[in-house]
C-alpha cells in the first residue's frame, strides 16, 4: 500500500509528464489550473490518466472544487 | 409533439407526454462504459408519482419551493417532474458552486425541500451555511451508501408514497421555477420563470430544431442551466424523444457516447466545442500527405455544396469517417452559454456538421436568437426566434447599441428584488446589457457588453461584485474588481477577463508579500472566477454619500490608462 507521500509524488510526476514539464517542477500545494495553465476539460483528461495509473475509478464529484495536487492525491489515496 | 397551446403548466404538459409516449424510451443513463438505466415514459411516470405522493405527504404543496442540486442524471428529471406534479416551484442550483454559495441561494430562494445526491450532501451538511438556512426542512438524498450518516436527510429511493398523488393545477402566469443567473456574492439574481415562459420557448425552439420519438439528445450541460432544462428535458419530453445522461464527462466517454447511442442533438459550451475542434484538427493534421489532400478536396466540395443550406445526407457520404465518429445521425450541435468564435463554428459547418449557435439569457427564457442555417452564418448569433421582438437601443452611427428584448418568454422578474427588476425590465422590454446590431438580413451581431461582467467559455456569468468578498480586508487602502472589457471596451466577446484595482496606502508598495496575499485569495475562488490581473491606481475611489464605490465613474478614470501597460498579470 502506498503512503500519501508516495501517492502525491506519483501524481506530481504523472502530471508533469502528461503536460510535458520537467519532473520536479511541481509541488503538492500548487494550483494545477494555474501552474499547468489548463482548463476544466484538460483536468478531466489528467484524471483519466491518474485513474489508469492507480487502477481506480475517481467519480467526477470527488474532484469537484479541487484545484491543488495535495487534495487530489488525498482523494486518490482514499480510494486505493 | 404535444400542442403546447393546450396546456397551462409545465407539469400538465409533462403529465400528458408521459401518457402519450408511454412506450417510447425517454431516458438512458450511462456511467463510463456501463449503461445504468433505460426508462420508457411509462416507467418514468412510475418513478415520479410515488415521489410526488411522498412530497405531498410531507406537506409539500402548490407554490412551495423545492431545490435540486444534482449532476445530470435520470433522478434529476424524475424529481423535477414530481415537484411540478405537486404544483411546486423548482429551484435548480448549480452543483459546481461551493456549499456556502449553495446554502446562500437556498436561503434566498426560500426552498423548503432540497433534493440532492449523497456526495454533495456530505459537503453541504458539514458546511456552516446549514444552520443559517432553517427554511430547508426536508432533504432527500440519492445513492447514499447503506451505512452512511445522512445528517438528518432521508433516502430519495425510500421516498415513495402509497396511492395516487393529487395533480395540482397551475396558471400560465404562475412561477414554475426560480433560476439563478448569478449573484452568489452581492445581489442574488433569482429569475422567476413562469409556466408560460417555458411553454412558449419550447414552441419557438422546436419550430426550428424539432424533436420526435427516436431522437436522442445527449445531455452534457448541467440541467440546472436554462439551455439543458429546455433542450435536455422539457423540449424532448413534450415530443416523445429520449435524453441520454452520462455520469462522467471525461472526454473519452463523451466521444464514445455519440456512436454508441446514435446521438441526434447535443448542446455544448464554446470551451468544449473548441476542445472537439482541437482534437479533430490534430487527427486531420496526422493524416499522410496523400490522404490529407483527398480529405481537403472533400471538405472543399462539401463546403461548396452546403453554401446555401446544410445537406446532411450528402455530407455524411462525402465525409463518412468524420460523421461516423459522431454516430452518423447527428443533426446539429447546439452551442450556447457564451460567445463562440466564428472560426470554430465554420470549422464544423465545413465538415457538414451544422452548429446551431445562438444568443440568450436566463432572464429571456433561454434563447433569444438562433442560427436557422438558411444560410449558415458564422459571423452572427442568428435571427430572433419566433415570438421574440429584438430592438437595438440608442444605436451609434455603426448601428451598434444595447440589445433589448420583448417576448412571452421573458421572466416575470427577480425574486425579492423589485428594484433590480425595474432596472432590467423597462416597459416590458428586457435590457440585456449586451451590445450589438441587426444586419440587413435580420441577423444579430454581438459586439460587446455594456454591463460590468464577463461570461467565460464554460458559459459561466461572473459579476465582479460577487467575488469581491474574497479580497475583503486585503491590506490596501481600497480595492474594486472590474471586467476589463467594461473599462476598456473592445468589440469582442472572447477572452474576457477580470481585473483587481488597488489603491495603496500612502507610501505602501505592491511588494511580494502583498502579491502573495492577492494570489492566495485569488486561488480560493473557483478557477473560472479568478482575477487575471492587478491595476494600481494612485487616487481615491469616487464614492457615494453612503460610501459605496461609484463604479461607472471609477471605470471612466481607469479608462484613461493604457490597458496593456496598466494590467499586471497575476
Amino acid at each position: 500500500m502506498r503512503t500519501l507521500e508516495q501517492t502525491t509524488q506519483e501524481v506530481l510526476d504523472l502530471a508533469a509528464k502528461h503536460f510535458q514539464l520537467p519532473v520536479g517542477s511541481l509541488a503538492p500545494e500548487d494550483d494545477f489550473f494555474k501552474k499547468l495553465g489548463i482548463d476544466s476539460l484538460q483536468t478531466l483528461e489528467l484524471l483519466s490518466r491518474l485513474e489508469n495509473h492507480f487502477a481506480i475509478e475517481l467519480p467526477d464529484y470527488e474532484v469537484q472544487g479541487v484545484s491543488d495536487f495535495k487534495t487530489l492525491a488525498q482523494r486518490i489515496q482514499s480510494r486505493l | 409533439m404535444l400542442d403546447l397551446s393546450q396546456y397551462q403548466s409545465v407539469g400538465e404538459a409533462l403529465r400528458e407526454a408521459l401518457d402519450r409516449f408511454s412506450d417510447e424510451v425517454c431516458l438512458i443513463e450511462a456511467d463510463r462504459e456501463r449503461e445504468k438505466e433505460r426508462l420508457t415514459y411509462n416507467e418514468f411516470k412510475k418513478r415520479g408519482l410515488p415521489l410526488a405522493k411522498a412530497l405531498q405527504e410531507a406537506g409539500f404543496s402548490t407554490g412551495d419551493r423545492a431545490s435540486i442540486i444534482m449532476t445530470n442524471q435520470s433522478k434529476w428529471l424524475i424529481s423535477a417532474y414530481a415537484i411540478f406534479f405537486c404544483g411546486g416551484v423548482l429551484v435548480p442550483l448549480d452543483y459546481k458552486l461551493t456549499p456556502d454559495e449553495q446554502w446562500q441561494l437556498l436561503k434566498h430562494s426560500g426552498a423548503g425541500v432540497l433534493i440532492t445526491e449523497y456526495p454533495i450532501w456530505r459537503q453541504l451538511s458539514a458546511s456552516a451555511g446549514r444552520a443559517a438556512t432553517p427554511n430547508v426542512k426536508t432533504v432527500l438524498v440519492t445513492e447514499a451508501p447503506a451505512n452512511a450518516d445522512l445528517a438528518g436527510a432521508q433516502r430519495w429511493e425510500e421516498s415513495r408514497g402509497e396511492g395516487e398523488p393529487t395533480f395540482m393545477t397551475r396558471k400560465r402566469s404562475d412561477t414554475a421555477s426560480i433560476v439563478y443567473s448569478s449573484g452568489t456574492g452581492g445581489r442574488p439574481k433569482g429569475c422567476m420563470m413562469t409556466h408560460e415562459n417555458y411553454l412558449e420557448q419550447c414552441v419557438a425552439l422546436t419550430s426550428i430544431y424539432p424533436f420526435w420519438p427516436g431522437v436522442r439528445y445527449l445531455s452534457i450541460l448541467p440541467t440546472n442551466h436554462a439551455i439543458d432544462f429546455m433542450v435536455g428535458f422539457f423540449g424532448p419530453f413534450t415530443c416523445g424523444a429520449a435524453v441520454v445522461h452520462l455520469r462522467t464527462l471525461r472526454p473519452e466517454y463523451v466521444r464514445e457516447a455519440f456512436p454508441k447511442y446514435k446521438i441526434t442533438y447535443v448542446s455544448l459550451v464554446p470551451l468544449v466545442l473548441k476542445n472537439l475542434q482541437k482534437g479533430l484538427q490534430a487527427r486531420f493534421d496526422a493524416l499522410p500527405p496523400g490522404k490529407r489532400k483527398i480529405f481537403n478536396v472533400l471538405v472543399a466540395v462539401n463546403k461548396a455544396l452546403t453554401k446555401s443550406r446544410p445537406r446532411l445526407g450528402l455530407s455524411r457520404l462525402l465525409l463518412k469517417q468524420v460523421h461516423e465518429a459522431f454516430g452518423g445521425e447527428l443533426l446539429a450541435i447546439i452551442v450556447g452559454g457564451a460567445f463562440t468564435e466564428p472560426q470554430t463554428l465554420q470549422f464544423f459547418y465545413d465538415l457538414g456538421i451544422p452548429v446551431a449557435n445562438g444568443y440568450g439569457l436566463t432572464e429571456a427564457g433561454t434563447a433569444i436568437t438562433v442560427n436557422d442555417l438558411k444560410p449558415f452564418r458564422a459571423d452572427t448569433v442568428g435571427k430572433p426566434l419566433p415570438g421574440m421582438e429584438v430592438r437595438i437601443l440608442n444605436p451609434a452611427p455603426d448601428g451598434v447599441g444595447e440589445v433589448a428584448v420583448r417576448s412571452k418568454t421573458v421572466m416575470s422578474g427577480y425574486l425579492n428584488s423589485p428594484e433590480l427588476t425595474a432596472e432590467t425590465i423597462i416597459d416590458g422590454w428586457l435590457m440585456t446589457g449586451d451590445l450589438g446590431k441587426i444586419d440587413e438580413t435580420g441577423h444579430l451581431q454581438l459586439s460587446g457588453r455594456k454591463k460590468n461582467m464577463i461570461v467565460t467559455e464554460e458559459g459561466k456569468n461572473i459579476y465582479p461584485e460577487d467575488i469581491e468578498k474574497v479580497f475583503e480586508s486585503l491590506p490596501v487602502k481600497e480595492f474594486c474588481i472590474f471586467a476589463a472589457n467594461y473599462i476598456w471596451p473592445k468589440r469582442s466577446l472572447t477572452g474576457e477577463q477580470l481585473v483587481l484595482v488597488l489603491h495603496m496606502d500612502q507610501g505602501q508598495k505592491y511588494d511580494e508579500v502583498l502579491q502573495r496575499d492577492v494570489n492566495a485569495r485569488n486561488q480560493r475562488l473557483l478557477n473560472y472566477k479568478r482575477v487575471h490581473g492587478v491595476v494600481l491606481l494612485d487616487e481615491d475611489f469616487p464614492r457615494t454619500a453612503s460610501l459605496k464605490i461609484k463604479r461607472n465613474e471609477l471605470a471612466a478614470r481607469l479608462a484613461k490608462l493604457d490597458s496593456a501597460a496598466a494590467i499586471r498579470p497575476l
